[in-house]
């Protein structure tokens, strides 16, 4: 796992892949965060927390589109298959690769903590609260992602879907306030990625909400494991 | 070392491999032979683990692939036909890493030397692997294979694209090693197998058509030893002459040539020389030998005539 761990992330650094997203989430995080606490006059990090969702819709395809779409590709899913490291290691290693460049871009908040620090006192609680359901968010966006480029050989499709999944689970939330029947609205309430990560936004750490988000983690990362024990067996 | 029983391999409807039992010693160095599409790559997938086999066991010293599938995997050097080479990173990096996902336990630094000594592309290890040529990226993926000295070596069509040179220094390479390791090597060539190999497995359509030490090939396929003849004379007194000859089995008259020619093929028993008494005989029935050879079949005919002969069995089975 530490293997894979590494070479993922020596590759996204050694390719544009890193800088671009790095690059993306701290230019919009950044202006979002002037727009709403210096343009507004307000010391509160909640508005850009909710905007960034939007963003990291965006993202996280990109972070995680060539995990395992690039290695069919390129073959080398031969190689990953034929060692002795066990599938769950494999996967892991690819996911927690891509989560911990994305928590690499999480950490741009606690500098904004820090900045508002000069102005004004910054409310810790949200901002560590939050943070840790932005990275929740993220890393269930990520595990859908990677799941995502198990089935497919091309980059491209897997971030298109991957976006195409992230907006949806970013819509949810109003989809189900248009529908009129009761229990559709309350399971896509259930399922709403937005809802839970309001809470965390309001710098309440939600236990509902960690659960539910690791559960999606969970559950992604089981379903690509057996994508390939599928094919294995197929 | 390597014990392969009932392997079958079924996409669908599609029977890849068909029912394939053999086995492989140590130290023995095995050719996998036979024409594209066959099943080669598949057996060799199911052997490694890669992919699952529909029906049958796969044992690697001692050990069933599907319940072992890490002890296995550990045990077991594979090159596939496409070396799994992570084109962004240099040799140096790249074999790092294989190292570590194979969790070899040696001494990294110097086993990695040894390895990229062995293969000789020690002075390419700082280029990036994009940047290399086939031969160069065949032999990276070979030096990933050899990591951690597994017992059992899988090399999936080794020398396809690299030119002549590079094809005899892979052979020696393949043959120094069959010394240590437990080799199975597959190809579409004859001649490269017939060159490395002690034992031949000719595969076909997903089934083995012959297993056999590769002197024997020729002999245990093409059966009999054949002159082939033009003699002058009449057919009669040729025939009749041909025939008393202690040794000969068959006379076949192949064709007339013309001016009161003709071609023939004699088979005769194996291990008796009869081409003296041959001459004699034509030229007692006042004849005349204008030409003779050796109508043995080459491994290359033989090799032929195994995978034909299987493709018109599997067709009439069909009807």
């Amino acid at each position: 796992m530490k293997a894979i761990l590494k070479r993922e992330l020596s590759s996204y650094f050694n390719s544009a892949i890193a800088y671009v997203v790095m690059a993306m989430f701290f230019g919009f995080s950044g202006w979002f965060f002037i727009g709403t606490c210096f343009m507004a006059n307000s010391s509160s990090l909640s508005p850009t927390f909710s905007n960034i969702f939007v963003i990291i819709v965006f993202i996280t395809p990109i972070i995680s589109m060539k995990s395992f779409s690039e290695e069919k590709r390129q073959r080398t899913d031969q190689a990953l298959l034929t060692s002795p490291s066990s599938l769950f290691e494999i996967v892991m290693g690819k996911f927690l690769g891509a989560f911990l460049l994305y928590v690499i871009c999480c950490m741009m908040f606690f500098v904004y903590g820090l900045v508002i620090m000069f102005f004004a006192p910054a409310n810790w609680a949200v901002i560590i609260c939050t943070n840790i359901g932005l990275m929740l968010l993220g890393g269930a966006l990520i595990a859908i992602d990677v799941f995502i480029s198990a089935l497919t050989e091309s980059q491209l499709i897997a971030a298109i879907i991957g976006m195409a999944v992230g907006l949806i689970t970013y819509m949810t939330g109003s989809i189900s306030s248009m529908i009129g029947i009761d229990w559709v609205t309350n399971v896509l309430n259930s399922i709403s990625f937005t809802s839970y990560y309001a809470n965390f936004t309001y710098g309440m750490l939600d236990l509902t909400g960690v659960v539910f988000f690791l559960s999606v983690i969970a559950l992604f990362i089981f379903f690509t494991i057996r994508v390939f024990e599928k094919k294995r067996w197929s | 070392m390597v014990e392969v029983k009932n392997l079958t391999k079924r996409y669908g409807n599609t029977t890849v491999v068909d029912d394939i039992s053999f086995s492989v010693g140590e130290g023995e160095i095995l050719g996998f032979l036979g024409p594209n599409g066959a099943g080669k790559s598949t057996t060799m997938n199911m052997i490694t683990g890669y992919i699952s086999s529909t029906k049958g066991t796969v044992t690697v010293d001692g050990y069933e692939v599907l319940e072992n599938p890490a002890k296995v995997k550990s045990s077991i050097g594979y090159l596939p036909e496409i070396p799994p080479l992570y084109i962004d990173m240099t040799v140096e990096k790249y074999l790092n890493f294989m190292f570590d996902l194979k969790k070899v336990k040696l001494p990294k630094k110097e086993h990695i030397n040894e390895v990229m000594r062995l293969v000789k592309i020690s002075d390419v290890s700082g280029r990036i692997i994009k940047n290399l040529s086939k031969g160069y990226r065949q032999r990276v993926g070979f030096a990933q294979a050899l990591l951690g000295n597994p017992p059992v070596l899988i090399l999936d069509e080794p020398t396809v694209g690299l030119d002549p040179q590079q094809i005899i220094e892979i052979r020696n390479l393949i043959k120094s090693l069959g010394k240590k390791h437990t080799i199975i090597f597959s190809s579409h060539v004859l001649s490269e197998i017939s060159a490395t190999c002690d034992r031949i497995l000719v595969i076909s359509n997903g089934k083995i058509v012959a297993d056999t030490k590769t002197s024997e090939l020729s002999s245990s396929i093409a059966g009999n030893q054949k002159l082939k003849m033009d003699i002058e004379g009449s057919q009669g007194a040729v025939l009749n002459a041909l025939k008393v000859i202690p040794g000969v089995l068959k006379i076949k008259k192949k064709q007339d040539i013309g001016n009161n020619v003709s071609r023939y093929i004699v088979e005769y028993q194996n291990g008796i020389d009869v081409r003296r008494d041959v001459f004699r005989a034509i030229a007692a029935a006042d004849c005349v030998i204008l030409d003779m050879q050796n109508g043995n079949e080459t491994l290359e005919d033989s090799f032929l005539k195994l995978v034909t002969q299987d493709q018109t069995q599997n067709k009439g089975g069909v009807r």
